[in-house]
């Protein structure tokens, strides 16, 4: 009898992912998930922040698609060793602040860890050649294998017929001439290749897995390390970078706009580690304050949360003021006229 | 029967999954475990993540923004090939 042999796939919630691990399973091999939350990942309850996207799912892409496929799933916090990763990648950034390369060979060289040490026998991604500029092309894919320690226990199955076989394929653990071809940016196979499956629901996210693709939110961290005056981050700061509006009046301080009422309720979690201010003579959004700031700067920051409240057209507003848990004081004040706020406050 | 308590108040998804993960580990077939949560996408995960794994989600209780999720280890929900 032959031996039932073992993979780890790793499973971002994409697509592709989703459709290597189901081009094992097709093959016979057991095949166990892994993801990783970096702190950056795209997903669901993201979304679900703002109170009008509450109608999308609510779902963590990557346990759908485990259950989707029937296999477990481990999930890894990453967020802490994931820091040097984004503040000195070795093979630099994409169009944003993505440091794609370095990120694919740490993924992979952790899920290559989890490998050996559970003992499975290879490791397989959802890459495809061409795809993405940075990681993804005929000449990086080598590096992921080989910076990771993977070596040729990495198989990609969508793209396997343009590499060099690898040790599953050699050692006749798996079909090559059933593993695929796919490449460049075209999804075009990898839908045709879901229809095949049966797979009809998928999340499809624009862009990249990740926030560090994104170039709004590329700025805003460009622009916290900046005001900084150093390139760093805890996990609540890069969270905090998904929610609010953010707009930086002056070097000292940024301050933190709720856009509604989901993002109220997020922000409130919040409020008791930054000053925060809320219109309390008309309705109006909660704002933190980001950053050390000076009484005058308050007032303006007063100004400023009452221009983004019903008030905002009121010759005067009222706003509660605290320092953190502190007790509020009230301000009153002239909500800021909208062209009295420059384009470049807002991040 | 004991139950054992994780408080994962605060923590945003996915980390309260991560967590709960992370204890069974250590915990043996029939122990229950509470986790305390106040993110609702909890309420999705934590019950997605038990279906991989076969283990049982006893009662899910909402009250003044707390989730309390229980659930039964069930089977070995060790990682590894098998
Ligand atoms: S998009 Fe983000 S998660 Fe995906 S490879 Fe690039 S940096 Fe990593």
């Amino acid at each position: 009898m032959t031996q039932t042999r073992t993979a780890v796939a790793l499973i971002s919630g994409g697509l592709d992912s989703m459709l290597a691990a189901r081009a094992m399973l097709e093959q016979g091999i057991r095949v166990e998930g892994i993801n990783f939350f970096t702190g950056f990942c795209v997903e669901g309850h993201t979304h679900a922040i703002r109170s009008r996207d509450r109608g999308r799912p609510k779902r963590n892409n990557a346990l759908w698609v485990a259950e989707q496929l029937g296999i477990r799933l481990h999930i890894v916090d990453v967020s802490e060793p994931y820091k040097d990763v984004v503040l000195n990648p070795r093979h630099g950034y994409g169009h944003n602040l993505n440091p794609c390369l370095d990120c694919k060979g740490f993924m992979v060289a952790r899920a290559h860890e989890w490998m050996l040490e559970q003992g499975y026998d290879f490791l397989v991604t959802g890459e495809v050649v061409g795809q993405r500029p940075m990681s993804q092309r005929r000449d990086t894919m080598p590096v992921v294998a080989r910076e990771s320690g993977a070596g040729d226990r990495l198989l990609r199955p969508l793209c396997a017929k343009l590499l060099p076989p690898t040790l599953p394929e050699r050692e006749g653990w798996v079909d090559r001439e059933r593993l695929f071809d796919f490449s460049g940016r075209s999804r075009k196979p990898q839908m045709a290749l879901a229809a095949r499956y049966g797979l009809h629901d998928y999340a499809q996210p624009a862009g990249g897995c990740c926030f560090l693709t994104d170039e709004r939110y590329s700025a805003k961290l460009a622009d916290l390390w900046r005001s900084r005056g150093r390139r760093d981050y805890e996990l609540d700061d890069i969270l905090l970078l998904k929610v609010g509006r953010h707009l930086r009046p002056r070097r000292n301080f940024k301050l933190i706009v709720a856009r509604e009422e989901g993002e109220t309720r997020f922000l409130e979690g919040y409020r008791k580690q930054f000053t925060n201010l809320t219109t309390v003579s008309h309705a109006g959004p909660l704002a933190l304050v980001d950053g050390e700031a000076s009484e005058e700067d308050l007032v303006l920051a007063a100004r400023l949360t009452a221009r983004f409240s019903q008030g905002r057209e009121a010759p005067r507003v009222r706003v509660a003021v605290a320092r953190g848990d502190g007790e509020p004081r009230v301000l009153e004040v002239v909500p800021l006229p909208a062209a009295e706020i420059p384009k470049e406050w807002y991040l | 029967m004991s139950r054992a308590v994780l408080d994962a108040r605060r923590l945003l998804c996915p980390l309260p999954v991560i967590r709960t993960q992370n204890r069974v580990r250590q915990m043996v077939p029939g122990q229950q475990l509470e986790i305390r949560c106040t993110d609702p996408g909890a309420t999705h995960d934590i019950p997605a993540w038990c279906r991989l794994y076969g283990h049982r989600v006893l009662e899910v209780r909402e009250s003044d923004g707390e989730i309390a999720i229980t659930i039964e280890i069930v089977g070995d929900g060790a990682p590894g090939p098998g």
